[in-house]
């Protein structure tokens, strides 16, 4: 499996660390605690498209947002989580 | 038996011994054809019935001529004689035979056939359950398994490499030497990798010409006209195994397996691909039909046989036959024939076929139906289209029950092949695996010239794909005979019919499964084992699928194929793994002081890949408590020194550090004025302790995080996480600086005398106090110097440029032992912290909060921080929690135990009772007692309780009181003296 890294170019994926989805992102603004018990704890688990996170922790050290496909694994491009932030 | 003028190899001989037998072969044999040319037919037994078996193929699918090559740890089990290339020496064995491969006493099995059949595993050895373990299980391991391991550690040399290309072609028969033509000529980068030793696949093993030359001629030329082009690599001899996601392969290439003395060079390379478009050319493979005894030594393929012929100028034997349903297996007769030998009979199940192999007995619409001969093939039997019977005596019996694509690579990403009723297999399925094109037999392109076409339009079109200008290299002309067939998988009649040969599976066994009801193809695979062997049933897996579509009543597309997985043929874990043997699976990570440490009698202990002394023993200490104990001692009264560079160090830079440290950390960072240290407490996002450590701010926008040593990397990654994902605004930058700073600790009531008469400016308790830090210069080098403390004396850290790491420990250590103290270890620095209640990994271990060690009230109120929205979540404050508190033995037993559980003194010790566990232990020599850590439920509100002590596993009981954690100096004293 190859990963485009924005910074880096396409590289093997023994070089990055898998995280999980990219809802990660959407850390709760309140101190409700369902909605962070949702952010913490619950996952999709989708068949087909998914938007994952990946450090490339072997690399240039870049948190990258990577979608995908977990059917047919194809990959569609990849982002920077830095750059997602900034939006 | 060699036939003088006909092969393709050289004539120089090769000395070599197969079961202790001296013999000769020539320059180019592989083991196969070398014993074939000595009239040896039977190589092996098999696996199940221990039955004689021969070699049926001249290829890597072969089933049967399993061998050990090599001797002692060297060897080499289940190696293919088909493919393994003869050289000086070489040393091979048969297995799977006690005593001889002659007289296998496991013979018996085969008499036994009756109880063994489909699922006999399932059936036999169900009850009593007791008989498992005693009989049943060493009974198969004895005589179930083909090559046994030496035992020893294998000294050969394994290599990894990855290679990256514009186009990759997978076979270098007809259609790959075509494809990796017009892929080079249009431009692209080009690897073309081939199994055998020379390019040119089936061309090699075949008598026809291409543009009126000798086609093996044709295939070497055009072999060298690829190997002179600066931009296609050919590597031969390299097999690729297995297809992956976003076109990366995997491929094991034989560097050495064909040399005598492999001169330095690894035995193998396994090889990582990435190609952006590749091209599979690797052929077809040729199926067996099923008949009564067709396992005999001396039946193979016919396709095989002409391959020894034309390849290795070996006959199979004096008088042979062939048996087919296709024009294919003609070639076979009419090459055997033209090359003198006797050709008793061709035997061609349609009954309406012409025959094509000239001269030789012809016949039409008749069957075999029986291989006599034990050891090797004596006679066949046949049937007529009237049902007569005739006997004819043959040494050897080519079949063929047509040809199967090769198209395993395909079914790797999970695409299912298609049926093709005309040619009666399967082909690859269109985009099966992206980028990925499939040409020449492959995708049931059979004829020569079909192929070098098909290859040379993949060729083109991959490299057209990704932007090149695709040309078409000029076609020769070659063979362009129809390929003509009628489905036959087996015979009928009485006795064993053999499909699957290296698992022993019959035709009656897959009915047996269909009758059973096992009659999806995936029940039946594992029923029977069909197809679950090393060769996956390449030269049976159809057949034994279309005899359960029969017998199920439903065609072949309904009924469905398993699927092929990586890899395509065996690979030695060796190889897979090369590199990663010993301490290349755990690289080593060496202090500035170890030379020093380990000379000084260190035992090393690891720290994840680190390695850290244990204790420094002196003369007269005989054990680690003696050297130890001396150590907390000498720490306590006098000064120690310890190597602390392995905890993380991050350097961290930029005028939003402050800011970006309240937000990581629990508590506060950025009111930390320059000059001065803060301890740092971090939280995962679900309110768990992560980390703790203590960061510098060495200057306005310069600080340095400390880490421990086993979560330096984790909380490098955390950093970067939080940083990217939700301080992307932030100016703060930073970098891990662990291996560039060597840094050692300082610690008892004489470590400001000691730094005093080293430092280049000397420095008192106002100009230095507690948890201060600064640049200073240390025998004349730039240093920084942190006054903390882990062990609770009056300490410090000093960190210098790891190339003075070396030296700077031995002057502390030789200044440390002059003031009565010394260099001490990870056993005294545990009690140290023990005796002080700090914690580490063994407190903070992944489920344990703030609240629950204690450090509440460092998670501020007044800002956000990670994880602190869920460290308050009510079940984490509950009262009941375990808490960390100080356990001291006040009963008989002194002995306290890291990870005994605790009850109340009257309860029973069931997990029901359980009120918590003890975490670190250790006899603390300040104190005169055992000293422990431990959570404890609603433990902060117990001190001065008693509570028992339960260790199951050593059969421990004590009775403690519950303490403050804090067992040495409370009001912190020492510190800041
Ligand atoms: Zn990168």
């Amino acid at each position: 499996m190859r990963l485009p890294c924005p910074i880096c170019g396409t590289r093997d994926r023994r070089e990055f660390y898998y995280q999980g989805a990219a809802s990660m992102l959407e850390r709760p603004v309140s101190g409700e605690l369902d909605a962070w018990h949702a952010y913490v704890h619950v996952r999709d688990n989708p068949a087909g498209r998914t938007r994952d996170l990946w450090h490339h922790e072997a690399g240039c050290g870049a948190w990258v947002i990577v979608e995908r496909d977990t059917v047919t694994h194809e990959v569609f491009g990849a982002v920077l989580v830095e750059d997602a932030d900034a939006d | 038996m060699r036939i003088e003028g006909k092969g393709r190899i050289g004539t120089a001989p090769v000395d070599y011994v197969f079961d202790g037998v001296r013999r000769r072969g020539r320059v180019g044999d592989t083991l196969a054809s070398a014993l074939m040319a000595d009239g040896e037919m039977l190589l092996g037994r098999s696996f199940k019935y221990h039955r004689p078996r021969g070699v049926v193929t001249a290829d890597s699918a072969e089933p049967n001529a399993l061998v050990t090559v090599g001797t002692g740890a060297r060897a080499e089990p289940n190696t293919r004689a088909t493919v393994q290339e003869l050289y000086p020496g070489l040393e091979a064995r048969s297995q799977n035979r006690w005593p001889s491969l002659g007289f296998d006493l496991m013979g018996v099995t085969d008499l036994a056939a009756p109880l063994l059949g489909a699922g006999f595993y399932y059936k036999t050895f169900m009850w009593p359950k007791s008989f498992w373990e005693k009989l049943y299980e060493p009974m198969i391991r004895r005589a179930a398994g083909l090559g046994a391991l030496f035992g020893a550690h294998n000294p050969d040399r394994y290599e990894k490499a990855y290679a990256f290309c514009d186009v990759l072609v997978i076979g270098g028969g007809p259609a790959g030497l075509m494809a990796a033509l017009a892929a080079g000529q249009s431009g692209a980068d080009v690897i073309l990798c081939d199994e055998g030793p020379r390019l040119g696949g089936r061309l090699l093993a075949e008598d026809e010409t291409i543009d009126g030359r000798d086609a093996a001629v044709w295939a070497q030329e055009t072999a060298e006209q690829l190997r002179a082009m600066d931009n296609v690599r050919v590597m031969t001899r390299t097999t690729v195994t297995g297809a992956f996601d976003q076109g990366t392969f995997a491929a094991l290439e034989r560097v050495a397996q064909h040399l005598a003395d492999p001169g330095g060079r690894p035995l193998e390379c396994f090889w990582r691909i990435a190609a952006k478009r590749s091209v599979l050319c690797a052929g077809a493979l040729e199926r067996h039909i099923a008949f009564r005894d067709n396992d005999r030594p001396g039946v193979m393929m016919a396709g095989a046989m002409r391959a020894y012929l034309n390849h290795w100028g070996v006959a199979a034997g004096q008088s042979v036959a062939v048996f087919g349903n296709n024009d294919d297996a003609h070639r076979t007769a009419r090459d055997m024939a033209a090359a003198g030998v006797h050709v008793a009979a061709l035997i061609d199940a349609r009954h309406d076929a012409q025959n094509l192999a000239g001269n030789v007995p012809f016949y039409p619409g008749f069957q075999v139906t029986r291989a006599h001969g034990r050891k090797r093939l004596e006679a066949i039997t046949l049937r007529a289209p009237d049902g007569g019977r005739e006997s004819i005596a043959v040494q050897a019996l080519g079949v063929s029950g047509g040809w199967n694509p090769a198209v395993h690579l395909t079914c790797h990403m999970n695409a299912r092949p298609v049926w093709r009723d005309d040619i009666a297999t399967f082909v690859p399925r269109d985009g099966a695996v992206p980028g990925m094109r499939v040409a020449g037999a492959a995708r049931g392109a059979f004829t020569t010239m079909t192929c070098l076409t098909d290859g040379a339009e993949a060729g083109r079109a991959a490299a057209q794909d990704i932007g090149f200008k695709g040309q078409s290299p000029d076609l020769p002309d070659a063979e362009d005979a129809p390929y003509r067939l009628r489905r036959l998988w087996a015979v009928e009649g009485k006795g064993r019919a053999w499909l699957d040969f290296q698992n022993d599976v019959t035709v009656k066994d897959v009915r047996q499964a269909a009758a059973e009801n096992y009659a999806s193809v995936e029940h039946m695979k594992r029923y029977t084992t069909q197809g679950m062997a090393t060769d996956q049933g390449k030269n049976s897996n159809v057949q034994a699928l279309a005899i359960l579509a029969d017998a199920t009543g439903r065609d072949i597309p309904e009924t469905g194929t398993t699927t092929f997985r990586p890899p395509y043929t065996p690979v030695a874990i060796a190889a897979m793994g090369a590199g990663a043997q010993g301490h290349g699976f755990a690289p080593q990570r060496f202090t500035t002081s170890h030379s020093a440490s380990v000379k000084m009698g260190a035992p090393m202990v690891e720290a994840g890949l680190w390695y850290r002394s244990s204790f420094f023993p002196r003369e007269g200490e005989r054990t680690w408590r003696q050297s130890c104990d001396r150590e907390v001692r000498m720490v306590r009264d006098a000064v120690g020194i310890c190597d602390v560079s392995t905890l993380g160090k991050i350097d961290l830079q930029g005028p939003d550090v402050g800011a970006f440290l309240d937000f990581v950390y629990a508590n506060r960072f950025s009111t930390l004025r320059p000059g001065r240290v803060r301890y740092g407490l971090m939280l995962r996002e679900d309110g768990h302790v992560m980390d703790d450590g203590t960061t510098a701010r060495l200057s306005e926008n310069q600080w340095v995080m400390t880490t421990t040593t086993a979560a330096a990397g984790e909380v490098m990654r955390h950093l970067d996480w939080v940083r990217q994902a939700f301080c992307a605004q932030m100016n703060v930058r930073f970098t891990s600086v662990t291996e560039a700073w060597a840094q050692f600790a300082i610690a008892g009531p004489k470590a400001r005398d000691l730094l005093n008469g080293m430092l280049d400016a000397p420095i008192d308790n106002a100009s230095f106090p507690y948890m201060a830090c600064g640049e200073v210069s240390v025998l004349g080098a730039a240093a920084r110097l942190f006054r903390i403390s882990f062990s609770g004396e009056h300490a410090y850290e000093i960190a210098v440029p790891a190339r003075y790491g070396a030296s700077l420990f031995e002057k502390l250590v030789e200044r440390a032992e002059a003031m009565g103290g010394g260099a001490y270890g990870m056993e005294a620095l545990n009690v140290l912290r023990i005796e002080k209640g700090h914690i580490t990994h063994a407190e903070i271990h992944g489920r344990t909060t703030a609240f629950d060690i204690g450090f509440g009230r460092m998670v501020s109120a007044q800002k956000d921080c990670i994880g602190k929205a869920m460290a308050a979540r009510p079940g984490l404050m509950d009262p009941e929690r375990a808490q960390l508190v100080g356990l001291r033995p006040i009963g008989a037993v002194k002995q306290l135990v890291a990870g005994a559980h605790l009850f109340a003194p009257e309860a029973k010790p069931v997990s029901a009772a359980d009120e918590g566990y003890i975490t670190s232990a250790c006899f603390s020599p300040t104190l005169g007692e055992t000293r422990a850590l431990a959570f404890l439920a609603n433990g902060r509100a117990r001190h001065g309780e008693t509570i028992k002590m339960v260790d199951h596993l050593r059969g421990l009981t004590a009775v403690c009181e519950v303490t403050d954690p804090v067992a040495f100096d409370p009001d912190g004293g020492r510190l800041r003296g």
